[in-house]
């Protein structure tokens, strides 16, 4: 009989195919779990539209969820509802301890460039806050860069949406 | 084809056919952290008009995939705005860029106030990724503000922003590229 802690722990041991530190459960990107007899059905939310890793992230949750004999319905949830303050604080430490900074905490209003270029972003390695703002773009939608100016390392700093 | 579709499908093309352009940046752009940022955006442009086509293939009982490759170009209902190829004329691309996201902005908000929740919460979602395009975007018109080359860009494509109707001729190039897998395999998936 599946029930639906197997199923959060099940899918907290699925890792983010790009940022493999942290699990799906970390990240805040599993909505719903809804367990029906052997049917299970997942709500999930991609991070980012473009996001190339969720057919993978799907699969991975499909195949996970079938060695628990459950019959899986993962579902790709396209709305609001996630934001980065969905990171659980254990997802926020795993992330800095890889060297990626965790994500301000979003604000009512939208971030601006005075705040981005400022210097209140702290170094994942150093904890300084000397640092400043590389580019808004990074390796995925999903990072920006930033370079801390104390330890003079390059770091990700995860977008605030 | 409900009102509904015909404006979902209007902006999921101008996302798709401006995410294309930007990446025709992609390994050329005039630096690094360009390349990076147009690559970056491109590829959230594209993700956007994903979801669009996907919210209109549920109403009309077809798949993103069919809506984004299997039109004939004279159905794009695009802009001819984001049809122009305006690599490698970085004053331009920037332009378009900054005016695209000044109109891009205006048109989310209205459809985040939409009755229809799908609607209403895909274009939330959408917003909160474009606040990056837009900071972006306003970085470069600070630092080129002073540019002639820049000036008369902004001058020559503002009044083209929402002009829709034939498609330009730098159209049938794209068109051409975009669609060539799935015509020459037609139904292949990897």
């Amino acid at each position: 009989m599946v029930t639906a802690d197997a199923v959060w722990s099940a899918l907290a041991e699925i890792p983010d195919p790009e940022i493999p530190v942290i699990s799906l459960v970390d990240l805040g990107v599993i909505r719903d779990v809804e367990v029906e007899g052997s049917r299970v059905r997942v709500e999930f939310t991609p991070t980012f539209l473009g996001c190339p890793a969720l057919e993978t992230m799907r699969d991975a949750m499909d195949a996970r969820l079938r060695e628990l004999g459950a019959d899986p319905d993962v579902q790709v949830v396209v709305d609001d509802s996630w934001s980065t303050d969905r990171i659980t604080p254990e997802g926020r430490e795993k992330l800095r301890e890889a060297g990626f900074a965790p994500p301000a905490p979003r604000e009512a209003a939208a971030p601006t460039i005075v705040q981005l270029t400022g210097t209140s972003f702290r170094c994942p390695y150093c904890g300084s806050t000397e640092t400043r703002l590389e580019n808004l773009f990074g390796p995925t939608p999903c990072r920006s860069l930033r370079y801390c100016a104390s330890c003079r390392q390059p770091f990700e700093q995860f977008k605030t949406i | 084809m409900s009102e509904r579709a015909e404006l979902l499908l209007e902006i999921a093309d101008d996302e798709l056919i401006l995410g294309w352009r930007n990446s025709e940046w992609t390994g050329i752009a005039p630096f690094l952290e360009e390349d990076v940022a147009f690559s970056s955006i491109a590829q959230n442009e594209i993700g956007h008009a994903r979801a669009l086509y996907q919210l209109v293939a549920e109403e009309l009982g077809t798949t993103a995939d069919e809506l984004a490759f299997d039109r004939s170009p004279h159905e794009y209902r695009c802009s001819r705005f984001v049809q122009l190829q305006l690599v490698a004329d970085w004053a331009r691309t920037i332009a378009r860029h900054v005016l695209y996201e000044e109109a891009d902005e205006q048109r989310i908000a209205a459809l985040k106030a939409s009755d229809d929740q799908d609607v209403a919460g895909l274009a939330a979602k959408i917003d909160r990724e474009e606040v990056y395009h837009r900071l972006h975007a306003q970085m470069w018109h600070e630092r080129l503000a002073n540019e002639p080359r820049y000036i008369e860009a902004l001058g020559e494509l503002r009044p083209l922003v929402s002009e829709r109707g034939e498609p330009t001729p730098d159209f049938a190039q794209l068109w051409e590229e975009m669609t060539m897998v799935r015509r020459s395999v037609p139904g292949a998936t990897w």
